[in-house]
């Protein structure tokens, strides 16, 4: 596997990053990075980590990291997740209001630990933190419930002060959401699985509306919708399929994502797994409770229009 | 009736679906089962997920359809629980 990371891939810029992602070889590792400046997504550090720490360290190679700023991936724990050494010395700062480092998370109660230790470290106002929270737990309990992945999810989070922005990146090696809503839902694409996936009220559990007593299917929706009321980039890549949600000053949620103001392609490397990246900007934080109200009016619309659509279906006598 | 607060078991914010799951088998359910009231008391739970109301209340619905209502009473919700449990109560009364 060969992975080069740019001086700059955001959600926005990403495209490049991930087409330039080598699968082959998936038992090494060869890291190279832009000799002078370093400015990625925590979704590249987390993908980065799912994709290394089945690897052994010896077959991780690092090329000797020359830009000043590559100390940031170091104090992510990049290096430390897997298990080589950097070469740099820093001292590592304080991780109070800047960042949440690449962790590991491998069942429900480090998840609910995760979440609460997490957020002191952010240092940000309670109305701030309810969507970040929120949509942690949801696209890790995603993880841990559906994508059957050996090493859990990887999660890392970073706030930027200027732009008073958190940016959240959690990526995972398991089954990828086509495999997992193909169990209960016919689908050919990976893109196409990933539409289904965000469409409220579909999940890999069932084919039934409302889910089991255990899955509902709205989680990325949910997700989705935060990104889509603050007006901020989110974005799914799992298989050969990327859905992008794109920055829009209209705050109308759409159930189908293909609805929204967005990009999407098919032809990307193929991976085995899936990777979310999210940004909220916390000036366009809206009260939670209100963007809850916009949800509750579109999610029971969409079960309506589904249910008629159901019964629209009738046998094909040929 | 009998009372089941949740912020001792949940804590502030309610996501974990595993302990929503066991509240629903080993709690609500065999008191709903005798024909007994209860009062799920939120006071000092501010927030939650759709994930979790989702497994503590959707197959209750599933169950008693809207009489749950007059059996499951929600004390001390916040607007967000609130809003959380509503959209949940809308989906499950629409799907069939």
């Amino acid at each position: 596997m060969k992975l080069h990371i740019p001086n700059s891939a955001f959600i926005g810029n990403i495209d490049p990053f991930l087409r330039g992602i080598n699968f082959s070889n998936p038992n090494e590792l060869i890291l190279t990075a832009n000799e002078n400046w370093i400015s990625v997504h925590p979704i590249v550090l987390s993908l980065i980590a799912a994709l290394g720490l089945p690897i052994e360290p010896a077959h991780i190679h690092c090329e000797k990291l020359t830009a000043k700023s590559a100390h940031y991936l170091e104090r992510m724990g990049l290096f430390k997740f897997l298990g080589i050494d950097s070469g740099m010395n820093i001292s590592e700062h304080e991780s109070a209001g800047r960042f949440v480092p690449l962790t590991q998370i491998k069942n429900s109660d480090e998840l609910s630990a995760f979440i609460t230790e997490m957020i002191p470290l952010l240092h940000l106002e309670p109305i701030q933190t309810n969507s970040i929270r929120y949509v942690i737990s949801e696209l890790v309990r995603n993880v841990l419930e559906h994508a059957q992945s050996k090493n859990g999810a990887i999660v890392s989070a970073q706030y930027h002060t200027r732009s008073n922005m958190i940016r959240i990146g959690i990526a995972d090696t398991g089954l990828g959401i086509k495999k997992t809503i193909s169990r209960s839902h016919i689908v050919h694409t990976d893109l196409e699985a990933i539409r289904l996936a965000l469409i409220p009220g579909i999940t890999g559990t069932t084919s039934k509306e409302g889910g089991t007593e255990f899955n509902a299917g709205a989680g990325l929706f949910f997700t989705k919708s935060i990104a889509t009321v603050n007006h901020d980039y989110f974005m799914i890549y799992s298989g050969t399929a990327m859905y992008k949600l794109l920055k829009s000053r209209i705050k109308k949620l759409n159930a189908d994502p293909f609805n929204d103001r967005h990009s999407s392609a098919e032809n990307y490397p193929y991976f085995q797994g899936t990777a979310v990246g999210i940004d909220i900007s916390l000036n366009e934080t809206q009260e939670f409770a209100n963007l809850l109200s916009l949800i509750r009016t579109t999610y029971s619309q969409t079960v309506r229009d589904r249910k008629k659509a159901r019964y629209k279906k009738r046998p094909q006598f040929i | 009736m009998k009372t089941i607060n949740l912020f001792p078991l949940v804590g502030e914010f309610a996501e974990n679906k595993d302990i929503a799951r066991d509240i629903r088998l080993n709690q609500i359910i065999p008191i709903l089962s005798k024909g007994e009231q209860i009062i799920l008391n939120f006071s000092g739970v501010n927030s939650a997920t759709q994930s979790f109301i989702h497994a503590l209340i959707s197959d209750l619905i599933r169950t008693y359809d809207t009489n749950l209502f007059d059996i499951l009473l929600f004390k001390d919700c916040s607007t967000t629980v609130q809003e959380i449990i509503n959209i949940v109560v809308d989906y499950m009364l629409e799907r069939d």
